[in-house]
């Protein structure tokens, strides 16, 4: 095939452009890494684009691992992920499976009654009344149960529910399994790519939400670490962290804490997503909408 | 088309006779799927209490609701909640910022994943392209707490840009999320480097679905790239992007609450207050629960009309449509 030499240049323009865009979605957290590794009193001094670090000082992190708050903070998140993720997992996928099936009547029915919650919402106040009213707020169960299925990943898994052949499930049930034993052993196991995308989906979700533990909980007892995140970065409140440091040195640290708290809150789910790049495609609702 | 809906080529009910009565008919399908509609009984309860409840829930934005009446004790207000928030200073205020902020979404963060995905689609090595997907997916996996935190540490008046500006442009230092002039274009630029990446995933996808045959085609009746992008590619995502354009238009009055939240102070509410927060603000924080339900019910009624209507146009004009 002949390339012509406009397409030539075209090919290297669009190289350096995209290879820029990388640089772009990139630096920010490259800039955090390296700030929170560097010497507060260096850094500050400094301000200007990092290269690499400036110094190397392991305070921060120290800080942050010992600070009790954030600890709380953790534990707590990784309660709302695991135990929300199952709860969204298991009920996702039997209605799913349930929705995937070609011969139940009522089958259309609730799909539109819950695609149509996709279009149209009672909307926040209704919501929050409604947790209150249900006694879900300020316990754990105010970040799960009122999360427990999203429409759209819903009809992901329905769509890839769907691709399984028809003759494996008539073969179990020939011998004898039914539907949950189907959905369970010949569907689900057909189906993992779609279940580990699921499964980053709702644990990201988890992981990243802030908002429903602002308005439904109280008791810092039991916020998860984006809420601390929030106070430490936005409200730009360091101080609950550093009460054991002379108040000379507070303003510098401060920053690398905050560096240092982006990090452990960010690179957990940053060393997952690669892994699952490949079947992202199954995520969107390329098989629902197709084009 | 899209069958995000119900699916119309569902095979006829297996053993089920279509003369039998409905309720023969209602009693054997139950019989054969008894546990198949156990096994979604979870998610018919979960979408009737948690998305079915609030719409019921919303009423109280035709009541005067006060916590000790109750629900149902609360008296009628009739449309007064409405009235108050239509003459209210802050009806026009949000409107315009909502519509301005939604728009500039659609023109400028929009089309970015749509470019992303055509020139990714001109790499030729698998490796690069790879490799500039996998690091421009990342920003959609950082939490938006991080990501404002991020904005409010590199664009202080002290921060990394500040720096950058003062020392190459000698540029006086601007406060730039303390000005309500700046609020847009950072909302707008934040939200793009957040998604461009991620929103170019599905437009790979319908790239790839189209049939290799129309290239061939193409290139015999002598089409360069460009030709081939302009006549065969973007004609083949077109019904993606009609749908994903229809999406976008009921979400109009929706823009990100969360991130505005994150981002906004009482010093840039001029441009940065939505209907989003203004209600959560009302509602949540000052409990005028009754006049916070009317914005938010004026907020859906008229995200549905506008998903409607987008659905109609294209209906009728391209045959593309999400029912």
């Amino acid at each position: 095939m002949k390339v012509t030499s406009g397409e030539r240049v075209f090919g290297v323009f669009n190289m350096l452009f995209l290879f820029l865009l990388s640089l772009t979605s990139l630096y920010p957290l490259i800039f955090v890494l390296f700030a929170s590794f560097s010497d507060p009193a260096q850094l500050v001094q400094s301000r200007g684009i990092l290269l690499f670090p400036k110094g190397f000082n392991l305070d921060a992190y120290r800080m942050v691992f010992m600070n009790p708050a954030i600890g709380t903070a953790y534990l707590n998140t990784m309660f709302y992920v695991l135990v929300g993720t199952t709860v969204n997992i298991i009920l996702s996928s039997m209605a799913a499976y349930g929705l995937s099936r070609r011969d139940v009547m009522w089958k259309n029915g609730i799909m539109f009654m819950i695609v149509f919650t996709m279009f149209f919402e009672g909307g926040l106040i209704p919501a929050f009344l409604l947790v209150n009213d249900l006694g879900l707020l300020d316990t754990r169960w105010a970040l799960i149960i009122p999360t427990a299925i999203s429409a759209f990943n819903l009809i992901i898994m329905r769509t890839a529910f769907q691709a399984v052949p028809v003759e494996l499930e008539e073969s179990a049930r020939l011998d004898g399994a039914n539907d949950f034993r189907i959905c369970w052993s010949v569907v689900i196991p057909l189906s993992l790519p779609v279940i580990a995308v699921m499964l980053l989906f709702y644990g990201v979700s988890h992981w990243n939400s802030w908002f429903s533990a602002m308005i439904y909980l109280q008791d810092r007892a039991l916020f998860p670490l984006q809420l601390i995140l929030r106070d430490i970065l936005i409200a730009n409140d360091t101080s609950r962290m550093m009460t054991d440091i002379s108040s000379s040195d507070q303003m510098p640290i401060g920053e690398t804490i905050k560096y240092a708290t982006i990090i452990v809150a960010t690179v957990p789910i940053l060393c997952v997503y690669p892994f699952l790049q490949k079947y992202f495609v199954k995520g969107v609702m390329i098989g629902a909408i197709k084009g | 088309m899209a069958d995000i809906g119900t699916d119309s080529t569902a095979a006829p009910f297996g053993g089920i006779n279509a003369r039998m009565s409905f309720g023969q008919r209602v009693r054997k399908d139950f019989a054969k799927n008894k546990l198949i509609y156990m096994m979604l009984s979870p998610a018919i309860l979960y979408f009737l209490i948690f998305h079915y409840g609030p719409m019921y829930g919303m009423q109280i934005a035709f009541k005067d609701y006060t916590v000790h009446l109750g629900f149902w004790g609360s008296p009628w207000a009739g449309l007064d909640n409405f009235k108050e928030f239509f003459s209210s200073y802050y009806f026009g205020r949000i409107l315009k910022n909502t519509i301005l902020l939604s728009l500039y979404s659609l023109i400028f963060a929009f089309p970015a994943g749509i470019i992303l995905a055509l020139l990714l689609n001109e790499i030729r090595s698998s490796w690069f392209k790879r490799s500039v997907q996998t690091i421009t997916y990342m920003p959609h996996f950082i939490s938006l707490v991080v990501v404002v935190g991020i904005m409010f540490d590199f664009l202080a008046r002290d921060g990394l840009v500040n720096h950058m500006l003062t020392s190459m442009f000698g540029i006086e230092p601007i406060a730039f999320m303390r000005e309500a002039g700046w609020f847009r274009i950072l909302y707008i630029g934040s939200g793009i480097w957040q998604n461009i990446g991620w929103s170019s995933i599905i437009f790979l996808a319908s790239i790839a679905s189209i049939d290799p045959s129309i290239y061939e085609a193409a290139k015999i009746d002598g089409a360069g790239r460009w030709k081939q992008t302009w006549h065969v590619t973007l004609p083949g995502i077109a019904p993606t992007i009609i749908i994903l354009l229809i999406l976008n238009i009921g979400q109009l009055l929706s823009v990100g609450n969360e991130k505005i939240l994150l981002m906004y102070n009482p010093i840039t509410y001029e441009t940065a207050d939505v209907i989003g927060t203004y209600t959560y603000r009302k509602g949540i924080l000052e409990t005028d629960y009754s006049y916070a339900a009317a914005v938010g019910m004026f907020n859906a009624i008229i995200s549905f009309t506008l998903l409607v209507v987008a659905n109609g146009v294209s209906r009728k004009t391209s045959e593309t449509k999400i029912w």
